[in-house]
C-alpha cells in the first residue's frame, strides 16, 4: 500500500499523516479550519484543551530539529497529551536496536502516537504500515521525500494573508532538489487550486522534470519572483556546497539571495516565508527576514495550531465513526 | 425570556453581565437576548467542540467557528445561553471551557427550550419554554433569521 492509501481510513478520514499527495482540497481545508479554531487556545489563560487527555505521544527524531520538534511537543501538550521525546543519539538505536524493535518496545508501553523525523525517505510510511491498528503516525520529515505538516502550516499562513488561492502566484526559491518542504508545498498548492507555481533556483538545484508536477522553472531570481504574491525561500543546505553543486555562499547570495531591492519586482503586498532555520546573508538578507513583508515568525506560531489540528483529527479517527445525520 | 432574565439578574443583584452563547443555536438566542436586554458589552461565542465528552466515540466535530470571548471573564457575571437543554453534557463542557478563560464571579444558565432527558445534574436558571417531548422526538432551532423551532421524530 502506498503512503496515500495508508493514511486514510475506510471513511476517508485521516488516520496517519504521511504525505500531502492524494489529499483532497476539502480535507486540506478541514485541517486549516480546525487549526483556526485551535489558534484561539493560545490566547487564553489556560492554553490547553482536554481532547487528548490520557494519550501518550512519542516524538521520535532521528535528525536534528528545533522548531518542528518543539512545536509538535507544544501542540501535544496543549491538547493535554503526555509527551516523550526521543532523539536518535540518546536512544538505543545507537546501540544497534532496529527501528522496528524500538517501535515494538514503545508500543508495549502503550504509546498512542509516533511523530517521526528520519533521514530516509519513506521511514514514516514504513512505521505506519507496521504499527498496531490503534496507533497513529505523523511524518515530521522523511529524507528528501516530504514534510507534510510544514506544507499545511505554510498554507495556513498564506490563507491568513491571502485567502483566495485560485488567484495566487507563488514562487519557491532555492535548493528545491534537496528540499522535502518544496515537494509537499507544491502538492498542497496544487490541491488548493493555485494556478501559478514557480520554482526558482540555479539549474544544479532544480530537479530535472519537475515541470511534470505542474510548476514553471525559472533560473533567474528577478523573473521568478516578478508579481509574486507569496515567496517561499528555502534553506540552502551548506553541506551541499562541498559537493560542488555551488561555487560558494557569497556567489549564491549574489545571484539568488533575497534583498529588499530585489523584492521590489514582486507585488507590493507580497509575503516572504521561510521554513527555517534561515541562513542570513546566504539565501535571505536580514533586512528581508526581519522586514515588514516577512511572516517567518508567524509560520512558527501557526505550526502549533496546525499540528494540534492534525493530531486531534487523526486521534479522532479512532472513534467508531460518526452516525449518519 | 428576556424579561425573566432581567428579573432574575435584578433579583440576584448581578449588574453588567456578559452574554455568552454556545455555537450555533445558543449563539443565535444569545444575540437576540443581548439586543432585548440592551447590553453594551459584546456577545461571547463558545465552541465547545474541544471539551465534548464524546471525542473518543465520534472524533472531531465538523468545523464550527472558534470560541471568542471578547472580554476577560474574570470576576464578571456571565449569562450562558443555549437553545436546548436536554442531557446537560453541553453545559458541562461549556463551563469547563469558561474556566480555562478565567474565573467568573457567577454563571447564570438561560435556555430557550428545556426538555427532559437529563444525564447530569444541570438545571437552567431561566427557561424560555418547557417542552414535554417523547425521548425519540428531537427539537431543533433553525435560524438565525427568523428563529424557528422544528420538532422531528427519529425513525
Amino acid at each position: 500500500m502506498t503512503a496515500q492509501d495508508t493514511q486514510l481510513d475506510q471513511y476517508g478520514r485521516l488516520k496517519h499523516f504521511l504525505t500531502i499527495e492524494g489529499l483532497s482540497r476539502d480535507l486540506l481545508l478541514e485541517i486549516l479550519d480546525h487549526a483556526e479554531s485551535f489558534a484561539g487556545v493560545g490566547e487564553r489563560a489556560v492554553k490547553k484543551v482536554p481532547l487528548l487527555r490520557g494519550k501518550t505521544i512519542v516524538n521520535l527524531f532521528f535528525e536534528p530539529s528545533t522548531r518542528t520538534r518543539t512545536t509538535f511537543e507544544l501542540a501535544a501538550k496543549r491538547l493535554s497529551a503526555d509527551v516523550l521525546n526521543l532523539n536518535s543519539t540518546t536512544s538505543s538505536t545507537s546501540k544497534g536496536e532496529s527501528l522496528q524493535d524500538m517501535l515494538h518496545t514503545l508500543q508495549a508501553m502503550y504509546c498512542d502516537m509516533f511523530i517521526i523525523r528520519h533521514g530516509n525517505s519513506g521511514a514514516a510510511h514504513f512505521i505506519a504500515s507496521r504499527v498496531s491498528p490503534d496507533v497513529r503516525v505523523i511524518n515530521a520529515g522523511d529524507g528528501r521525500h516530504s514534510h507534510p505538516t510544514q506544507a499545511v502550516l505554510d498554507m495556513f499562513t498564506i490563507r491568513r494573508h491571502k485567502p483566495d488561492f485560485p488567484r495566487l502566484r507563488v514562487a519557491i526559491v532555492g535548493d528545491v532538489a534537496h528540499s522535502r518542504v518544496a515537494r509537499s508545498e507544491i502538492h498542497a498548492l496544487r490541491a488548493l487550486g493555485v494556478p501559478d507555481i514557480r520554482v526558482v533556483g540555479p539549474k544544479t538545484l532544480i530537479p530535472a522534470g519537475i515541470e511534470s508536477m505542474g510548476v514553471t522553472v525559472y533560473n533567474e531570481l528577478e523573473s521568478g519572483i516578478r508579481d509574486a504574491d507569496v515567496i517561499v525561500m528555502l534553506r540552502l543546505q551548506r553541506e551541499r556546497m562541498r559537493s560542488a553543486l555551488l561555487p560558494g555562499a557569497k556567489e549564491y547570495f549574489n545571484c539568488f539571495g533575497l534583498t529588499n531591492a530585489r523584492l521590489r519586482v514582486a507585488r507590493e503586498d507580497v509575503i516572504v516565508m521561510h521554513p527555517g532555520p534561515i541562513n542570513r546573508g546566504v539565501e535571505i538578507d536580514s533586512e528581508v527576514a526581519d522586514g515588514a513583508r516577512s511572516v517567518i515568525l508567524q509560520q512558527v506560531s501557526h505550526g502549533i495550531s496546525v499540528r494540534m489540528a492534525i493530531m486531534a483529527m487523526i486521534m479522532g479517527s479512532l472513534a467508531p465513526g460518526r452516525e449518519a445525520g | 425570556m428576556a424579561r425573566e432574565t432581567r428579573i432574575w439578574l435584578k433579583g440576584t443583584g448581578r449588574d453588567n453581565p456578559l452574554i455568552i452563547g454556545i455555537h450555533t443555536g445558543g449563539l443565535w438566542v444569545a444575540r437576540r437576548l443581548h439586543r432585548e436586554l440592551g447590553i453594551t458589552s459584546p456577545v461571547g461565542e463558545l465552541n465547545i467542540a474541544f471539551y465534548r465528552d464524546d471525542f473518543s466515540r465520534i472524533g472531531m466535530h465538523p468545523r464550527v467557528a472558534p470560541s471568542h470571548l471578547p472580554l476577560a471573564v474574570d470576576d464578571r457575571h456571565l449569562v450562558l445561553v443555549d437553545d436546548v437543554l436536554q442531557t446537560g453534557r453541553t453545559v458541562r463542557a461549556a463551563m469547563n471551557e469558561i474556566f480555562d478563560w478565567g474565573r467568573p464571579a457567577s454563571i447564570c444558565l438561560t435556555v430557550l427550550i428545556e426538555r427532559g432527558g437529563r444525564e447530569l445534574p444541570v438545571q437552567a436558571d431561566v427557561v424560555g419554554r418547557r417542552l414535554d417531548l417523547h425521548p425519540d422526538e428531537h427539537v431543533k432551532l433553525t435560524g438565525p433569521e427568523p428563529l424557528a423551532l422544528e420538532i422531528k421524530k427519529s425513525e
